[in-house]
């Protein structure tokens, strides 16, 4: 009986790997001249009416768009899809963050042959995203995402404020707004939003991680990151912030009802507004953002994404060929702008956007500032563990933020670097320090 | 008509193959009879192996192995499997953050467990007790939140919570009540806790009830008789005689402590409480999926594994010979 059972486990075993090495048939060199098909992952909306317009003129590469929950979801898809050797995609919409982690899982093709000459037309931040600082091109950048501020002007000028310049500016804002209601606040410390954090040390100069030859280094415990989580503990811990997430029913009814009457975001803002605060609409400005050094200013990101070619697709060549068209095309690039409602990564996208978005209809100057923010971004490095660090601050800065103390904010940084370097050297990568 | 004969052509066969077959039965199935009970279990083995044996032991295999990095970690060919050993398990249980999880779902579990099964015994009582003119609404009434998905009741609680969308919070205020932050530190155990109660206490009414049912109405009679009261009946007769149902709704309340996940994964993002490693099961979710070492989630779910078997196990054979005594 013993040795029965063990016989069928042992040849059921067989089969599940037997299922899982199956599927490996390689036909790549079947598809000259013929139709190909390529599936595409994405959550940005109406891509697949941008794509329309690819099919309709290009029958031979049939594009398929496969829309995906979002940035997180879709990645843990691919990884596991690359994990069990078939499933993904042919082509994939990454996150600049990402984008090493999933090279780092042998997720994305190099497409230097097809896409390097493409260098001059993106801004350097977003092409050193694509290609880690190295000769190999993983990804085309499609979106870019600087930050911007965005507030109330009418709650700003009932109070005679001036939108602020600097970040001593924006303290006293909040404190000024809140002290004239104390139900009203400029902002939120949302520790759910590791992105947006990220993007604040990048524009006081931080840039997490750092590639040395064959060493990596993890720099989130450093003066400039510092320096910003202290500002916003500060401001948390005296109460002229709040310290409750974004992206949650009570926030989106903070905006709705004007309780909330700030928000440091990026470009993207005005849909977000749109949706969750469509009572405010035609009461909001963008501005530049608050500076730490008004002589030399400078923005991070906050989101922005890029088009890659998965090392499981048949077809790269063709996919590369879609990727291309997709975020240089000036045909491309107007949809993406007008139907997808994307902030174009390419540095000629001033064409495709001459209207400011909808909800800022009165702001005739929006796009100029978003393209002057564009320009300015921190060159900024993500690591192969990007996850593991933001993990580590949703956890590290939840504690702080409940908290409400200044020096918990700053010491959560020490947290997210233990964390992060630990993880690394355990995974075998070799960290300098 | 036609069918008529088509019926009763098998009939005769039947009995006449009947004493053919009681005649030489020993002689002819020794051998056959002795594999006929595993090609019946076939199926079922089958299906165990593919769905719930391989997986285990595949669980088991990723909880030994890891991935080694070779320098910076990228590209092809940068990342090896190995065997680990017993790291995984070794950095699971030495990892900070573990040992408060698993003392969170202790807090979480002296909580719900003794409120939901002390609320559906009260429950299930009261309706046996007879007294109730609309017992079968109330019992539908009481059933209801267990058919609501953890996720949707977790998402309904999470907008009662959050202070400007919740009613409750209206409420509290109009009558000079401070709110508390229900999503506070001070509070988040008792917010999942309660989803928990407001969702599981139905199904363990059911089970007692049903329980309830099943005793004959003679016994209380005759205790009747003997002047006793209702609360005495209960007491005396009838708790005593759901005991083993008590004890099979304690353990899956056990069970379902252990593996909490859908409430406060549904409620972190609303909270700066709710860690990702805020129970063992969140651990794992996390590990796999947002750290993408499933080999480290691997060793962590055979220790929650472990850990199950050896608490349902045990509590059983801890009350086992009590509560079972009349199945004997």
């Amino acid at each position: 009986m013993k040795k029965a059972l063990v016989g069928v486990f042992a040849a059921s075993l067989l089969l599940l790997a037997s299922g899982c090495s199956g599927s490996d048939d390689s036909d790549t060199g079947s598809d000259a001249g013929g139709k190909v098909d390529l599936t595409y992952w994405t959550w940005t909306p109406n891509m697949d009416k941008v794509v329309e317009t690819w099919n309709a003129a290009n029958p031979n590469i049939h594009v398929t768009v496969n829309k995906q929950d979002g940035g997180d979801p879709a990645v843990t898809k691919l990884l596991t899809a690359i994990k069990a050797g078939s499933g993904a995609p042919d082509v994939m919409q990454a996150e600049y963050q990402k984008v090493p982690t999933l090279v780092s899982a042998d997720a994305l093709a190099d497409i230097k042959d097809e896409a390097g000459s493409l260098k001059d037309k993106f801004p350097e931040s977003n092409w050193n995203s694509v290609t880690l600082g190295g000769d190999s091109v993983y990804a085309v950048p499609q979106d870019n995402a600087p930050l911007m501020f965005f507030y109330r002007k009418d709650v700003f000028d009932k109070l005679k404020i001036a939108a602020p310049k600097t970040w001593d500016d924006y303290a006293a804002a909040a404190k000024k707004i809140h002290a004239a209601n104390a139900k009203q606040y400029l902002g939120t410390f949302s520790a759910t939003d590791a992105g947006l954090f990220t993007g604040l040390a990048q524009q006081a100069g931080a840039s997490w991680w750092g590639i040395n030859g064959d060493t990596w280094s993890v720099n989130i415990n450093d003066a400039a990151t510092q320096k910003v989580a202290g500002y916003w503990g500060g401001l948390v811990q005296e109460g002229s912030i709040l310290n409750t997430p974004m992206y949650t029913p009570e926030w989106n009814a903070a905006l709705n009802d004007g309780t909330q009457v700030g928000w440091v975001s990026a470009v993207w803002a005005p849909g977000v507004l749109e949706g969750n605060a469509a009572s405010t609409k035609g009461k909001w400005a963008a501005a530049p953002m608050p500076q730490w050094d008004t002589a030399a200013p400078k923005t991070g990101n906050w989101g922005g994404s890029a088009t890659a070619v998965t090392t499981q697709s048949k077809h790269p060549k063709q996919a590369a060929q879609f990727i291309q068209w997709l975020n240089t095309d000036p045909a491309a690039i107007k949809l993406l702008a007008s139907t997808a409602n994307v902030y174009p990564a390419t540095i000629d996208s001033s064409a495709a956007l001459t209207s400011p978005p909808a909800f800022f209809a009165d702001q005739a100057d929006f796009y100029t500032l978003a393209s002057d923010a564009a320009k300015i971004g921190n060159p900024f490095t993500y690591g192969p563990n990007v996850n593991v660090a933001y993990s580590a601050f949703n956890d590290a800065f939840g504690k702080a933020a409940e908290s409400k103390q200044s020096a918990q904010f700053t010491a959560a940084l020490a947290t997210m670097q233990t964390q992060t370097v630990d993880d690394m050297k355990n995974s075998g990568f070799k960290v300098a320090g | 008509m036609t069918t008529v004969p088509a019926i009763e052509q098998p009939a005769t066969e039947r009995s006449a193959a009947v004493p053919t077959a009681a005649g030489r039965p020993r002689r002819r199935s020794h051998s056959r009879r002795a594999g006929t009970p595993y090609a019946f279990l076939a199926p079922a083995i089958v299906l165990f192996v593919a769905f719930l044996g391989a997986p285990i032991v595949y669980a088991a295999y990723l909880s030994l192995r890891k991935v080694k990095v070779s320098g910076l970690g990228l590209g092809s060919g940068s990342r090896t499997e190995i065997w680990a050993g017993l790291s995984n398990y070794a950095r699971s249980l030495t990892d900070p953050e573990f040992l408060p999880s698993v003392g969170r779902i202790g807090a979480y579990g002296l909580i719900v467990v003794p409120v939901m099964l002390g609320l559906a015994l009260l429950f299930a009582l009261l309706l046996d007790a007879g007294r109730t003119k609309v017992g079968g609404f109330t019992r539908t009434a009481i059933f209801l939140p267990y058919a609501v998905p953890a996720v949707v009741a977790s998402l309904l609680w999470g907008f009662l919570y959050l202070p400007r969308v919740s009613p409750i919070n209206d409420v509290l205020e109009g009558i000079g009540v401070g709110s508390p932050n229900l999503l506070g530190s001070s509070w988040i155990l008792y917010a999942v806790a309660n989803i928990a109660v407001w969702g599981g206490t139905g199904f363990n009414m059911i089970v007692l009830y049903t329980a309830l049912k099943a005793i004959p109405q003679d016994m209380y009679e005759a205790a009747r008789l003997d002047g006793a009261t209702e609360v005495q009946i209960a007491w005396r007769i009838k708790i005593p005689i759901i005991a083993p149902s008590m004890v099979m709704t304690f353990v899956f309340s056990l069970i379902a402590t252990l593996q909490v996940f859908a409430e406060p994964m549904t409620l972190r993002p609303l909270s700066n409480t709710i860690s990702s490693t805020w129970t063992p099961l969140m651990k794992v979710y996390r590990d796999a999926f947002t750290r993408d070492d499933i080999y480290s989630a691997a060793a962590t779910s055979v220790i929650i594994a472990l850990a199950t078997f050896a608490l349902s196990f045990g509590f059983l054979k801890l009350v086992g010979s009590r509560a079972f005594r009349q199945e004997d």
